[in-house]
């Protein structure tokens, strides 16, 4: 690849409204070359609107659009050297596998194709499939087939449209760790659309989450998952507690607050909420990183770990680990995962517990939100 | 038919008082499932009896008289005289010529004029589609020989048509080509095309429209996606998944016109006569059955041979 950055899509506030409705609002975003690059939100986030017009299927209401230093807005897709990937893969259902893959070389005029075509199909392991039409292969192998198809253009930049979204869960894990070694071996810029956030996370290396038209949160699948910044990630990503808080006191740099009777600090640098003394804050913890103790053992806890009591309301063993849920005083529904290393026999629905937890896996979030944003996303996907 | 014989119930089922058909079965189910797999033919039964009443027998009776010989006051008698294609071959191969001519002309003209607009109906009309789409059929409503008899009008000598033809030099390209002749219309070979496209566009862009809305706008998007400029678009992927939809629009033009004659009688003269026309003379004023006969089943099997060699060549067998 060249070094001239000539693989950086740069979005500058860019939106799309139809109508009254806006799809996508003023956004800005820089995606460096040879970067894995996920776009993640529920359906009707704005994602793949944003997409579309980085391809050039959808123009933009304002802003612009930047592949390296050329200001791509006013070409049609056609002139654009980005190929896309769409969600139902759009394959030529009349021509066979290699003139599916041959097609965007034949149309820049390339005659000799063969042996680029071949080389494609053999990355994407079809070279047995080359003389088949679309309808005779399997959804996985189509998949394939659509993006060695815009693969072997050698885009600068190749957009992704829920290229998984069609295939079932086994085949989907293959196929993200595919596309993953595809991408490692090609070293072209990826942007990728999904709904789902483990898909994101698994193959991304940069994340933006989205939610109603602009961009959540943007950063590494661990950034993210460790330290949200806004309600909608702590509970799109991962599962998270989220207990109402006040702030007490600043001590050095970590912040102390009150929740129900007790007391919890967590580090200022992780807190996105201001921090003034009587403030509300939403303090949140991954479910992973709880300790249960029986109330019995409640002196066995180490000094300085934030702890809650409360009694079990469910459990379910889930084989790597156990998941509960804990009626705590400060939260009603607190989940806990706990690794199956030394299983408690006393906990078990009903019993009373203490929860415990290192200040260092805390983060603060601004109260001011909906404390269920990103949670309702996901069950109505689920009904729809 | 597969889910009318899965409606038998399998012989282990223990009989249950949810369902009327499992209610039966503790007796052995002997008589029952045979029903069942009959009914597949007693449906079929009505369409057969007509095919054979109306269809089949018909045609043995035609290819009979096709070889008969005698005169209309001694009766006619089967005595295999085959002789009888070849004279009519013979005699009436211009006609012959002519239907495929003026019918092959007419059938270029439609696919022309109706693949614009079933392409408009399909990809760019929007909330106009349907009513463009009634306008398609709206014809029907009338008499196909009122609406032929309406192109007499509209092709009247020195009416406005032909007068607007003849000051765009229209007509002198029309009478180089030997389809007009001095500043007629009316009664020359263009008119019967002019009918004949007129009658048959509808066949032409109702297929056409049925393929072309079914293509994936997506495929147009990926075309785009992979350098494909419009045209190229159309004429690399838009096209070539229409084919379906033009080989069945030609065939439903091509087929009909070549043996129409109300087109060549009402619009044409004496040297535009189509087989059709001849066919018609034949049974129904010199009454020479056995000729007629004939010449109606050299133009089914030369329409036979040519559309099996057309769809043999456009390669849409499993597309049609």
């Amino acid at each position: 690849m060249t070094k001239d950055h000539g693989g950086d899509v740069r979005l500058s506030g860019i939106s799309k409204t139809y109508g009254s409705f806006t799809a996508v609002h003023p956004l800005d975003l820089t995606v460096p070359e040879g970067s894995f690059f996920a776009l993640l939100g529920a359906s009707g986030c704005g994602k793949t609107t944003t997409l579309r017009m980085i391809a050039g299927l959808e123009e933009p209401t304002s802003g612009t659009v930047h592949l390296g230093d050329q200001d791509v807005t006013a070409l049609p897709p056609y002139k654009r050297p980005v190929n896309t990937v769409f969600q139902s893969y759009a394959l030529f259902p009349h021509l066979d596998i290699f003139e599916n893959v041959a097609f965007g070389l034949r149309r820049r005029g390339i005659r000799s194709v063969k042996k680029q075509v071949e080389e494609m199909l053999e990355l994407v392991q079809l070279g047995e499939q080359a003389r088949k039409k679309p309808h005779q292969l399997s959804g996985g192998q189509q998949q394939r087939v659509a993006v060695a198809r815009a693969l072997i253009n050698q885009p600068r930049v190749l957009l992704l449209d829920e290229p998984l979204g069609a295939l079932d869960l086994k085949l989907r894990r293959q196929m993200q760790l595919e596309l993953k070694r595809i991408q490692t071996e090609v070293g072209i810029t990826f942007i990728h659309v999904t709904h789902d956030q483990e898909e994101a996370m698994t193959m991304a290396d940069t994340v933006a989450v989205m939610s109603a038209g602009r961009v959540e949160q943007l950063g590494s699948p661990t950034d993210l998952y460790e330290n949200p910044h806004t309600t909608f990630v702590a509970n799109f990503l991962g599962t998270s507690n989220l207990i109402e808080a006040e702030v007490d006191s600043t001590s050095g740099d970590d912040i102390v607050l009150t929740a129900g009777d007790g007391k919890l600090s967590l580090p200022g640098a992780r807190c996105s909420a201001p921090t003034a003394t009587g403030g509300r804050v939403l303090v949140g913890v991954r479910p992973e990183k709880i300790s249960l103790t029986h109330a019995d053992d409640a002196g066995d806890i180490p000094v300085g770990r934030n702890r809650i009591t409360g009694r079990i309301a469910a459990s379910s063993f889930i084989g790597v680990s156990t998941q509960y849920v804990v009626d705590a005083s400060v939260c009603p529904e607190f989940e806990v995962y706990v690794q199956n290393i030394d299983r408690d026999p006393r906990l078990v629905p009903g019993a009373e517990v203490v929860l415990h937890w290192s200040p260092a896996h805390t983060f603060g979030l601004d109260a001011a939100q909906d404390i269920d944003a990103g949670v309702e996303t996901v069950e109505e996907e689920q009904v729809a | 038919m597969a889910t009318l014989t899965e409606t038998d119930p399998p012989p282990p089922l223990p009989p249950s008082p949810l369902s009327p058909t499992a209610a039966t079965s503790p007796t052995p189910p002997t008589k029952k499932p045979r029903r069942g797999r009959l009914v597949p033919y007693w449906l079929l039964l009505p369409g057969i009896l007509w095919l054979i009443v109306f269809f089949a027998l018909p045609m043995i009776y035609q290819a009979s008289t096709s070889v008969q010989t005698g005169s209309l006051e001694e009766g006619y008698k089967v005595t295999w005289h085959f002789a009888t294609y070849w004279d009519a071959l013979s005699e009436y191969w211009p006609q012959f010529l002519r239907s495929v001519l003026y019918a092959g002309s007419a059938t270029i003209l439609c696919l022309l004029l109706g693949y614009p607009l079933a392409y408009l109906i399909a990809f760019r009309a929007g909330r106009w589609r349907n009513l463009i789409l009634i306008l398609v059929i709206a014809p029907f409503f009338t008499s196909f020989l009122i609406r032929t008899l309406a192109w007499k009008t509209i092709l009247a000598d020195g009416g406005p048509v032909v007068g607007a033809l003849d000051a765009l030099h229209v007509l002198d390209v029309t009478n180089w080509l030997g389809m007009t002749a001095g500043d007629r219309v009316l009664a020359t070979p263009l008119a019967v095309v002019c009918g004949l496209t007129y009658n048959f566009l509808p066949f032409m862009i109702l297929p056409l429209y049925t393929s072309l809305e079914r293509i994936d706008g997506r495929l147009h998007e990926a075309a785009g996606d992979l350098y494909a400029t419009p045209f190229t678009t159309f004429r690399k992927v838009t096209f070539p998944l229409s084919m379906p939809g033009v080989v069945s629009g030609t065939l439903l033009t091509f087929i009909p016109a070549s043996g129409d004659y109300v087109n060549a009688d009402l619009l044409g003269s004496t040297d535009t006569r189509m087989v059709g026309n001849v066919i018609q003379t034949q049974f129904l004023r010199i009454l020479d059955y056995p000729t007629a006969a004939a010449l109606s089943f050299i133009l089914m099997a030369a329409i036979l041979i040519m559309v099996t060699l057309y769809i043999r060549k456009s390669g849409t067998e499993d597309l049609v």
